[in-house]
């Protein structure tokens, strides 16, 4: 048989029928849309969580105080188990530490001549900046001097800029107060954009952690620290590290649970990535059924569509087709539509998901495995529904199809 | 004229109906020339229509042979039926069995798809040259349901013209025609079977019909009853004329 022939013969089979091939294939449309839609949604908010995350600093260590004691347990920042001599010990004795900073923050009111703004002050060492990938704009960073002299100097995020001064002023060498504390700016940190979780990165003031401590909040305890580790991989080992330290400071006994906890990125990478992963995997399962159910829309279709032609198949048995002939038209005709569903199904989703990312400003990424992948479902959904009714077909009796009412 | 088309020797056909056994066909024996117009006649249960169905290779006998063209149906596959009918037998139904939403054209162009051999040209050309044949060359683009029953059952004749078959086997073909359409389909019978030499092998159960045929197969209880040559074979032309003409067509 020539497969001109019996592609001619499937196609002049569908015409006869548009708008009932049209309506199977819709259900084919749907689920290959659906599929493409979800998964460039899930694949688009991984790559952005896991950028977003690396430009905080992939390799950054956070070190917070938590509770090992029974009874009520206070929020961590509460708690005061974090002091200056964790970091003298870290800094001594860890050799997979490249930079440790100590992070106290208070929320206050910034005051500028007429303008204020309500925000809050980081207590931390200049190493803090190298830490969270943080630079300086304008002006300088504070040292180490500032550090020791407690000095009242500060970083300003754009944030607080665009808040406490008018445009054009330069904020550099100008006073500021912090809750009545008055800290000359002298420099401005670099906008750093939203964080993933919807936070105003620029909303920040630094300042030397001791004056933090000392004149702001009159602590001695520290409410996290962070550090980096020399390299991303190794971060576990710099974790392993700083956990051993910490133990020997805080002078746990084994048995005794850790009153603080380690978190590097990567953990938190991962986390969010298998998170999103699983996402994906969701929004692409639930895509999915669309498809199976569109593919059994198709078997239903030609299902029906054999019995309802069962004398049409008796006659082009009678005329000369063969068994085979009429199991590949009916299968022909199967793929036919479930592959042109597919194909405007693929055009449907990429158009979905672009319409989804410029509306919406969901990122969104097309892979191309993602259209391959449902292209080949589809195809394959057709030729595994249409099997069955086209077996159904091809071994029907011409005598007994011919008569058939 | 004396190939022979059809050869039937000591036809059997049984079917097995629970536990008992049908005798449809019990030993028939005739053979038929080319440029034969013969009428196989016969009641209900007769064995007819299984005759029909073996004549058409649409069926297998239980014992005797039947050889088609020189061709002993027996030793055939279910394929090679197919292939067969595709090429030597030419069938027209009592129902047309037309493909609904599907022009004249493309209806008749149906059993040339089916011959690998056959360009998209020489089945076009063969086709429309197959409606000319029935006086349909007007009506190519006409989808069944714009055609009267008459034009239908042209359209289906062409279809079993189309591959130039050594047969024509039809099947109460005149069934659902009023009389002076089923004489104009008689009329186009027999100028294919004259003008052409078409052997055509007719089943019916009206002896109207079957006067204009040459040669008449009487069955009964599945045996060959009579065959007798038809000495005063009718003109469907002449007989259309002496219609009364009314109105109401």
């Amino acid at each position: 048989m020539n497969p001109v022939n019996l592609i001619k013969i499937a196609l002049r089979a569908l015409q006869r029928n548009k708008l009932r091939a049209f309506l199977t294939m819709l259900g084919i449309i749907i689920g290959v849309a659906a599929v493409i839609t979800m998964m460039s949604i899930g694949e688009g908010s991984k790559q952005s969580i896991q950028s977003s995350l690396s430009s905080m600093g992939s390799n950054m260590i956070t070190i917070m105080p938590s509770s090992n004691t029974p009874g009520v347990r206070m929020a961590g920042s509460s708690m005061q188990t974090l002091t200056l001599n964790d970091i003298t010990a870290i800094r001594k004795d860890a050799e997979h530490i490249s930079a440790i900073s100590p992070q106290v923050s208070s929320s206050g009111q910034a005051i500028k001549g007429a303008l204020n703004w309500s925000t809050s002050i980081q207590g931390v060492s200049p190493e803090f900046l190298d830490i969270r990938k943080l630079s300086v704009k304008d002006g300088i960073a504070f040292s180490d001097d500032d550090v020791r002299s407690s000095a009242k100097v500060c970083l300003l995020g754009q944030t607080v800029v665009k808040n406490l001064f008018s445009s054009g002023e330069s904020p550099i060498g100008q006073i500021i107060r912090f809750n009545k504390i008055p800290f000359q700016v002298i420099g401005i940190l670099t906008e750093k954009g939203q964080s993933n979780f919807g936070q105003d990165q620029d909303d920040i003031i630094l300042a030397p952690y001791t004056t933090v401590m000392k004149r702001v909040l009159a602590t001695t305890y520290l409410q996290s620290i962070y550090a980096s580790a020399v390299s991303e991989a190794a971060s576990d080992a710099a974790t392993e590290e700083v956990n051993s330290i910490l133990r020997v400071t805080h002078r746990l006994r084994a048995e005794e649970e850790d009153d603080f906890s380690v978190r590097t990125q990567a953990e938190l990478i991962k986390t969010l990535g298998s998170t999103s992963s699983m996402l994906t995997a969701l929004l692409t399962a639930v895509a999915s059924i669309s498809l199976v159910i569109g593919g059994i829309g198709i078997m239903n279709i030609m299902y029906v569509s054999v019995t309802e032609r069962t004398r049409e198949i008796g006659l082009r048995m009678s005329i000369g087709a063969r068994g085979i002939d009429i199991l590949l038209q009916f299968l022909i005709e199967a793929i036919l539509i479930s592959v042109t569903g597919g194909l405007i199904g693929v055009f449907l989703g990429i158009s979905a998901s672009l319409v989804i990312s410029s509306a919406l400003n969901w990122p969104t990424i097309i892979s191309e495995s993602s259209i391959i992948i449902s292209f080949v479902v589809c195809a394959f959904t057709g030729i595994f529904f249409g099997y069955y009714p086209a077996q159904k077909a091809s071994r029907l009796d011409p005598i007994d199809a011919l008569r058939y009412e | 004229m004396s190939t022979k088309i059809l050869d039937i020797q000591n036809l059997r056909r049984e079917f097995v109906v629970g536990s008992e056994i049908v005798r449809a066909l019990k030993g028939v024996s005739f053979d038929v020339n080319a440029g034969e117009f013969v009428t196989i006649m016969g009641s209900s249960g007769s064995g007819k229509t299984t005759m029909l169905n073996i004549l058409g290779c649409l069926d297998k006998p239980t014992d005797g042979t039947y050889h088609l063209d020189g061709v002993d149906i027996k030793e055939l596959s279910r394929n090679e039926l197919a292939r067969f009918r595709n090429t030597k037998i030419g069938f027209v139904f009592q129902s047309y069995n037309l493909l609904p939403r599907t022009s004249a054209l493309e209806n008749v162009e149906l059993p040339l798809l089916y011959n690998p051999a056959i360009s998209s040209k020489e089945r076009r050309d063969r086709a429309i040259h197959a409606l000319e044949s029935v006086k349909l060359a007007d009506r190519l683009d006409h989808t069944p349901n714009q055609l009267s029953g008459g034009q239908q059952q042209r359209v289906a004749i062409a279809r079993a013209l189309v591959n130039e078959p050594v047969m024509i086997l039809a099947d109460e073909a005149t069934g659902n025609l009023d009389t002076r359409t089923s004489y104009e389909i008689m009329a186009l019978m027999q100028e294919l079977n004259q003008q052409q030499n078409k052997t055509i092998v007719f089943v019916t159960h009206e002896p109207d019909i079957a006067a204009f045929s040459s040669r008449t197969i009487m069955l009964r209880d599945g045996k060959l009853q009579k065959d007798s040559k038809n000495e005063n074979q009718k003109s469907a032309k002449e007989a259309l004329e002496l219609l009364p003409v009314t109105d109401d067509y």
